[in-house]
């Protein structure tokens, strides 16, 4: 028997070693690079996280949700109200925003998976509305026009500026990387078979004895916690909170879906490609304001139009590629 | 007094509101698409008489000889072009087409016409109103805007069940490829459903701007506005969406009496509220 079956390829055990020494190096950056490059590196995991959470959502269980944006912004006021109104180090507050916000979302995904499909979308949104005109009617959280972090609050987290920076960039790293892993992770386990499952064909995976319902309201409320986790590092980089800002559909969710659609749905490495793309278009573009977005906006309908799977999907689909692999596959001996 | 009169301007408003859902019940019962650029579009509408007004002089009224033409031109050929493409079993690329239609839309209006808010006059009418009893007050043109609604549903009924298009309609929902074997072509009956959603939708429009501002950034509220008067009133059912739409107008104006900043939210909430103890709507007629 000269056939043997493997996850891994050359290409994906390549990937995992560009992964890990990718990771060294930004762990490093406080010492080579410098706060604008911490920032930059620290907004781009936020949207790795978001997009890897979103296309999980999406792209496995079908749950087409345009209000992330509760989760986000409820996270980031969880850290401001433990911070400023119960005297929390802002730092102890970000895993409690993520217990927090896996909690509210439990309530949430019983009203809103009463909707289906396209009214889903809608119905998140809703929520998310909900969050933001009920936060900006709480005054003692600033009402609509928000709160900044005292000096002697954001002081709790390091004492110098190089500390704070590095410490809410790793921060940055650990959620972002974190979330990828988590994910990736996921989908290699058993529930992770369910959802392949459930996004190749959901009437065969129902008839298969996959309990779908259950599925996706576990997918929806994990994913919700660690969104609450992005919002908590947020509030963390910006020290500063809107309802306007933190309940954001555009920064939250339309950024986060042209990610995913661009970078390819329904994949793990589409995520990140994605974001890439993304981050590159921004440098290059933003300076034309709306006409960005404009441009933004057709180049996710110029996708879905023409290559529905994204750019990841039509290299996967090319070149047979696959550099995480959640599947098995047979590699033969005597063919090569 | 005051309550009193805010349920009556709720109950008119409830028109305007059944006004943006009507179209996005119609796409949604012949081709199961919801579309997230619907309030945009209803905007890009107010900004289209604006435009005519403009050049034209004519009353925001009267404009609705161009724009409601125009705009059904624009929806066929928005079906034809882009929808039709991504139709299909799968729900998502529709809803993300629609999404970066959404995107498009508003800043292709912020681009070309600024963030400045504009308003159609539609001189004394707007404003001129009658006592119905000492102390409650009704405005001609809140009037003018629920017995249009009422119309509007009225005329898609018989569309639907009186019409050879309304028939196609109804044929190409129910099964779409048993539609295709009697020589429908569904691309164009969908394309006329998107028509007359986008004249509705222009209706809609010319009637926002007259009562209020408008700006870029308005659409995604007008949508959020529709979907819930379509929900609350149950899926596929005219009718309701308009007691959907009164239902969500009165809990404004109830939110609003309350504190100016419940208002939206107490609409929200009374969407939520249904959602929870009716989740298929008041007066459901098919399955969602």
């Amino acid at each position: 028997m000269s056939d043997i079956i493997s996850r891994s390829t050359l290409a994906s055990k390549l990937a995992g070693l560009v992964a890990l020494v990718a990771i060294a190096v930004l762990i490093a950056a406080p010492w080579w690079g410098s706060v604008a490059t911490e920032r930059l590196i620290g907004e781009f995991m936020v949207y790795l996280a978001l997009a890897s959470l979103w296309n999980l959502l999406a792209g496995y269980t079908g749950l087409v949700s345009v209000g992330q944006q509760s989760f986000v912004g409820f996270g980031a006021y969880i850290v401001f109200s433990l911070a400023l109104l119960a005297g929390w180090n802002p730092l102890y507050t970000v895993p409690m925003a993520g217990i927090a916000t896996a909690l509210i979302a439990i309530p949430v995904a019983k009203l809103v998976f009463r909707l289906q499909g396209a009214y889903f979308a809608i119905g998140t949104w809703v929520v998310a509305e909900v969050f933001r005109l009920g936060f900006a009617q709480m005054s003692i959280l600033g009402g609509g026009s928000g709160k900044s972090m005292p000096a002697n609050v954001v002081k709790q987290i390091a004492e110098t500026k190089f500390w704070r920076e590095a410490t809410i960039y790793w921060l940055a790293i650990a959620i972002g990387i974190g979330a990828l892993a988590m994910v990736y992770a996921l989908l290699r386990s058993r529930i992770g078979l369910a959802l392949t499952a459930i996004r190749d064909n959901e009437t065969a995976s129902v008839s298969l004895g996959i309990r779908i319902e259950r599925v996706k309201y576990l997918v929806y409320v994990f994913v919700a916690g660690m969104t609450g986790l992005v919002g908590a590092l947020f509030a963390l980089q910006k020290i500063r909170i809107t309802p306007d800002a933190a309940f954001s559909v555009n920064d939250w969710t339309a950024f986060v879906i042209f990610i995913v659609v661009i970078g390819g749905i329904g994949t793990i490495e589409g995520p990140i490609f994605g974001t890439i793309i993304y981050f590159l278009l921004r440098e290059f573009l933003a300076d034309l304001g709306s006409i960005y977005l404009l441009i933004l906006g057709a180049l996710a309908i110029g996708v879905m139009l023409t290559t529905p799977k994204g750019i990841w999907g039509f290299i996967q689909a090319r070149f047979n590629l696959s550099l995480f692999p959640t599947g098995f596959r047979v590699l033969s001996k005597d063919k090569s | 007094m005051d309550w009193v009169n805010a349920i009556i301007q709720g109950i008119l408003i409830g028109g305007l509101y059944a006004l943006f859902a009507a179209g996005l019940s119609l796409i949604f019962g012949v081709m199961r698409l919801v579309n997230i650029a619907h309030g945009d579009l209803i905007v890009a509408t107010a900004y289209l008489a604006w435009v005519i007004i403009k050049a034209t002089g004519v009353h925001p009224l009267v404009s609705l000889i161009f724009v409601l033409p125009i705009a059904a031109f624009i929806g066929y050929w928005l079906q034809i072009g882009i929808f039709n493409r991504v139709l299909g079993k799968d729900i998502l690329p529709p809803l993300l087409v629609s999404f970066g239609l959404s995107v498009i839309i508003q800043n292709g209006l912020l681009a070309t016409f600024t963030v400045d808010s504009h308003k159609l006059n539609a001189g004394v009418f707007e404003t001129s109103s009658f006592e119905i009893l000492p102390g409650i007050s009704m405005g001609y043109f809140p009037l003018l805007m629920f017995f249009t609604a009422i119309a509007v549903i009225i005329a898609l009924q018989y569309m639907f069940y009186h019409t050879s298009l309304g028939r196609a309609f109804r044929a190409t929902s129910d099964d779409t490829e048993v539609a295709l074997l009697m020589g429908l072509d569904n691309r164009k009956v969908y394309a006329w459903a998107m028509a007359i959603c986008l004249a509705v939708v222009a209706l809609a429009g010319v009637f926002l701007a007259i009562r209020s501002n408008f700006d870029p950034f308005m659409g995604p509220g007008r949508l959020i506005f529709g979907f819930e008067a379509v929900i609350i009133g149950g899926l596929g059912n005219l009718w309701g969406t308009l007691i959907g739409g009164v239902i969500l107008g009165v809990a404004q104006g109830l939110g609003a009496e309350l504190d100016p900043g419940w208002q939206v939210l107490a609409g929200h909430l009374a969407f939520l509220l249904v959602l929870a103890i009716r989740p298929r709507g008041l007066f459901p007629r098919i399955a969602g």
